[in-house]
């Protein structure tokens, strides 16, 4: 009878460490200390402006969720959004016609990417951790090679109204259309994590064969979550690109970023276990942390420092919170 | 069977009137337990019926809520396990707690090691514990080898070892045969017989009701934490003992036969079968019945499964499904051709163990199907329903759930693909016996709508009382075909190379 009845103090942590629990909790404290430590944050623009900044690291975070939670890694994200930036300010070059065929472009692009990393990880059998570290060495060195260390060229003004501008919306303000985005792209999340194909990439995080037997083609699932994370890092890059503009350093440390965002929320490395809004809602805490930090006058070199306590301590949290299950023993 | 230890002596163990609770729930009420030296004292019962809970009572990790333990004519109350063994009173576990890199001396020491000068004393250490192996007749196992390299049953005698290094007067076994294969089976009996001839004290939990009253003096039922009966192992039949865990005699397990009409045309037909593990393999399954697979560990049972299900493909012959040559060269290939396949491995390959009932249940649907095609739709409540599935609700992880309940999981995801054909390898390992009375009656139900199934068990019982026709193997090739209903023997004749040709 006892292991129909698993509500045991420790148990049920456990439980709380696998869901939205936490992080949202977490996020709401941010989100009340931002309201008395600024005065941006006593009107609703503050928290779009958050949003807006939010934006290219919560769709990152979506892209990830999908590689972790299916048991890998993608390292390669910041590189490839920095070299995404970088085309695209080559291509483009301040010529506003040319938006309209680079932005699909940079989807293939970043596509194409993640078909490699899905690739060389699932035939070559090589750890995704290496492929994608492999990865964003290759990226980088083919930024540095191509723009001997300043990119040239510039975005045109189309392309940068996703990253900057808004709409207006009543009592609300100027709503940024990066907010729109992201909010099309967390319902579409969220459907294909409940449909068939989201709920397989988990149970391969948690039992790869099983699958397997249940005639599920693993390596192209595996595949697919490094595409999708690459066509994230694509639409992150675009948002970037508006939002920060052009340079050779845009997306430096953004893979760990948004790794440290993902396992905030919850997500547990090596696959199985986490929601992609859980995911999503690591990242919009990171940020909510990085803003009040900065208010607060703390220096910006302490951000790293920050960001690797976090990725300790969310990962203890989770490890610690199922040691009762590798112990559990049935009656 | 000439019952010895059956003694008046004074009992080492004296457990009484033991009562647990756990969060308000009464898994205990009012057992008494004895264990005399030199007797294996089995305790038996339904997943759930308290046996662990006595067990872990009996060791140190949990504390009675009433009642009391006597060791040795005086009351003891142990705070942990480690005082329960410095008493003499030590637990061998089900699942192994070895260090696969170490060597059987260290696991042995493992936290304990001799020192000398400060300095682990190895020669000591080894010296001990090839004193301990030879006690137990197991001179081939070197306290220097790494436990990595042992088989199964070996390591059960490391755990053993380990066991009775802290000088145990009284061991209690959890299931100790769950991990081993048939042959180390009976290097275990050898086992437990020298340690009752040493006077240990050993309580034995098992489901295998044929180990019972092959080792057992006594037997101990528990059912819904209370005690049913304490009886000498002699006084008990195979029957009786059914009836007092679960109401009903063991005949009654099993449903009836497939009637000669019943069995249908030929659903999958196997030609001259072969691959690296298997050669000449020649089998037809029809419409309505379950053919059972018989053969010893190794013989390959299992590969002819994997075989048929596309897992490792047979490499020659030809295979038909319902007279149309097919060509099965992945699981998804299987699969779409209606061949399902319940692996003996549950945890390890059937399911995702943290992941809901409703995610298990709907996994091989949506891994080998996609977007349902070709299938109707699915009526999820009434498929948990017809496994007779006990779970909180669709949403509850399948970790939580029994044995039992975490195999019809198992049993519902191949359902929801409609099977023509089922192939199931050891559907009721580890499971009590009203899960297997579940499993069983489920096959039958299935073999009724239509269903050809394949069942592999090791369990001779389950497998004679379960099948239509039974096949044999040996060593790789099929020995013989018996009708339903074979003695053991003739299985077993076959099974052990001793026939190769049987009419049937």
């Amino acid at each position: 009878m006892t292991e129909t009845l698993p509500t045991s103090r420790k148990s049920r942590r456990v439980r709380l460490a696998d869901g939205t629990g936490p992080v949202l909790a977490v996020l709401a404290v941010l989100l009340v200390a931002l309201a008395f430590a600024g005065p941006a944050y006593s009107e609703p623009a503050g928290y779009l402006a958050l949003l807006k900044r939010a934006a290219p690291l919560m769709i990152l975070a979506i892209g990830q969720y999908f590689v972790i939670v299916s048991g890998g890694f993608d390292l390669s994200v910041g590189s490839l959004v920095t070299a995404e930036v970088v085309i695209a300010a080559r291509l483009i070059d301040g010529d506003e016609g040319a938006t309209v065929w680079v932005i699909p472009l940079l989807l293939v692009t970043g596509a194409l990417v993640g078909l490699v990393n899905g690739l060389i990880t699932t035939r070559l059998l090589v750890p995704s951790f290496i492929v994608t570290l492999g990865m964003l060495l290759v990226l980088d060195g083919a930024v540095f090679l191509w723009t001997g260390g300043s990119p040239r060229g510039a975005l045109s003004e189309a392309f940068r109204v996703v990253g900057r501008e808004g709409f207006e919306v009543p009592l609300l303000g100027a709503v940024p259309w990066s907010v729109l985005l992201l909010a099309a792209l967390v319902v579409a999340a969220v459907l294909f994590m409940r449909g068939g194909t989201g709920r397989m990439l988990v149970a391969i995080g948690d039992n790869e064969t099983s699958v397997r037997l249940g005639g599920g083609r693993v390596e192209r699932l595996r595949t697919l979550a490094f595409v999708l994370s690459g066509v994230s890092a694509a639409i992150a890059a675009i948002l970037l690109g508006g939002f920060a503009g052009v340079s050779a350093q845009v997306g430096d440390g953004l893979e760990f970023r948004v790794i440290t965002a993902v396992v905030l929320g919850g997500v547990v490395l090596g696959g199985g276990r986490g929601s992609v809004v859980a995911a999503m809602a690591g990242a919009l805490t990171l940020e909510a942390l990085f803003s009040l930090l900065n208010l607060l006058g703390v220096a910006g070199g302490l951000e790293s420092a920050v960001q690797g306590v976090i990725i300790i301590a969310a990962v203890a949290y989770a490890s610690v919170g199922r040691i009762p299950f590798r112990t559990r023993r049935s009656t | 069977m000439v019952v010895t230890g059956l003694t008046d002596e004074a009992p080492l163990v004296r457990m009484r009137g033991i009562g647990k609770q756990f969060l308000g729930n009464a898994v205990l009420r009012d057992v008494d337990l004895d264990l005399r030296p030199g007797e294996v004292h089995a305790l038996v019962g339904e997943n759930g019926a308290g046996k662990s809970t006595l067990m872990k009572i009996l060791a140190g990790v949990h504390r009675p809520d009433a009642g009391s333990v006597e060791l040795g004519g005086s009351e003891v109350a142990f705070g942990s396990p480690r005082e329960a063994q410095a008493a003499g009173i030590s637990i061998v576990h089900q699942e192994f707690n070895l260090l696969g890199d170490r060597t059987v001396a260290e696991n042995v020491y493992l936290g304990r090691e001799p020192v000398r000068r400060g300095q682990v004393d190895r020669r000591r250490m080894e010296a001990d514990t090839a004193e301990l192996l030879d006690g137990l007749g197991e001179r081939g196992i070197s306290p220097r080898t790494p436990v990595r390299r042992l088989a199964v049953a070996q390591r059960q005698v490391v755990e053993i070892v380990k066991a009775l290094s802290t000088d145990a007067r009284v061991l209690a076994m959890d299931e100790p045969t769950a991990a081993l294969a048939d042959h180390e089976v009976e290097l275990l009996y050898g086992l437990v017989k020298r340690l009752r001839e040493r006077g240990i004290a050993i309580l034995y939990v098992s489901h295998r009701l044929r180990e019972v009253f092959d080792l057992s003096q006594r037997i101990t039922v528990l059912k819904d934490g209370e005690l049913v009966t304490s009886k000498a192992t002699a006084e008990l039949t195979p029957d009786q003992l059914v009836r007092h865990m679960v109401g009903r005699p063991l005949d009654a397990l099993f449903p009836d036969r497939a009637a000669e009409p019943e069995t249908g045309a030929v659903r999958l037909a196997v030609r001259g079968g072969g691959n690296a593990r298997l050669a000449g393999i020649d089998l037809e399954l029809r419409a309505g019945e379950i053919v059972g697979l018989a053969g010893l560990q190794g013989a390959g049972r299992s590969a002819v499964a994997r075989a048929i299900c596309g897992v490792d493909p047979f490499t020659t012959g030809t295979l038909e499904l319902d007279g149309r040559p097919v060509t099965i060269g992945s699981p998804r290939a299987a699969i779409r051709h209606g061949i399902a396949f319940v692996t003996e491995d549950r945890k390890g390959d059937g399911l995702a163990l943290r992941q809901s009932v409703r995610d298990n249940a709907l996994l091989v649907r949506r891994a080998a199907f996609g977007r349902a095609r070709g299938l109707g739709a699915l009526d999820l409540a009434a498929l948990l329903r017809s496994v007779t599935l006990v779970a909180r609700g669709p949403d509850q992880e399948v970790r939580y759930l029994s044995g039992g309940n975490q195999q019809k999981v198992v049993l519902a995801k191949w359902l929801a693909v409609e099977p023509h054909v089922l192939v199931v390898d050891e559907p009721t390992r580890g499971i009590d016996v009203g899960a297997k009375k579940a499993v069983y009656d489920l096959l039958r139900g299935l073999a009724r709508g239509g269903v050809a199934i394949l069942m592999i068990s090791s369990e001779l019982p389950e497998l004679i009382g379960m099948s239509d026709r039974v096949l044999v193997m040996h060593e790789g090739r099929l020995a013989g075909e018996l009708p339903a209903g074979p003695s053991e023997e003739a299985v077993m004749t076959l099974a052990t190379g001793h026939a190769t040709v049987e009419a049937a």
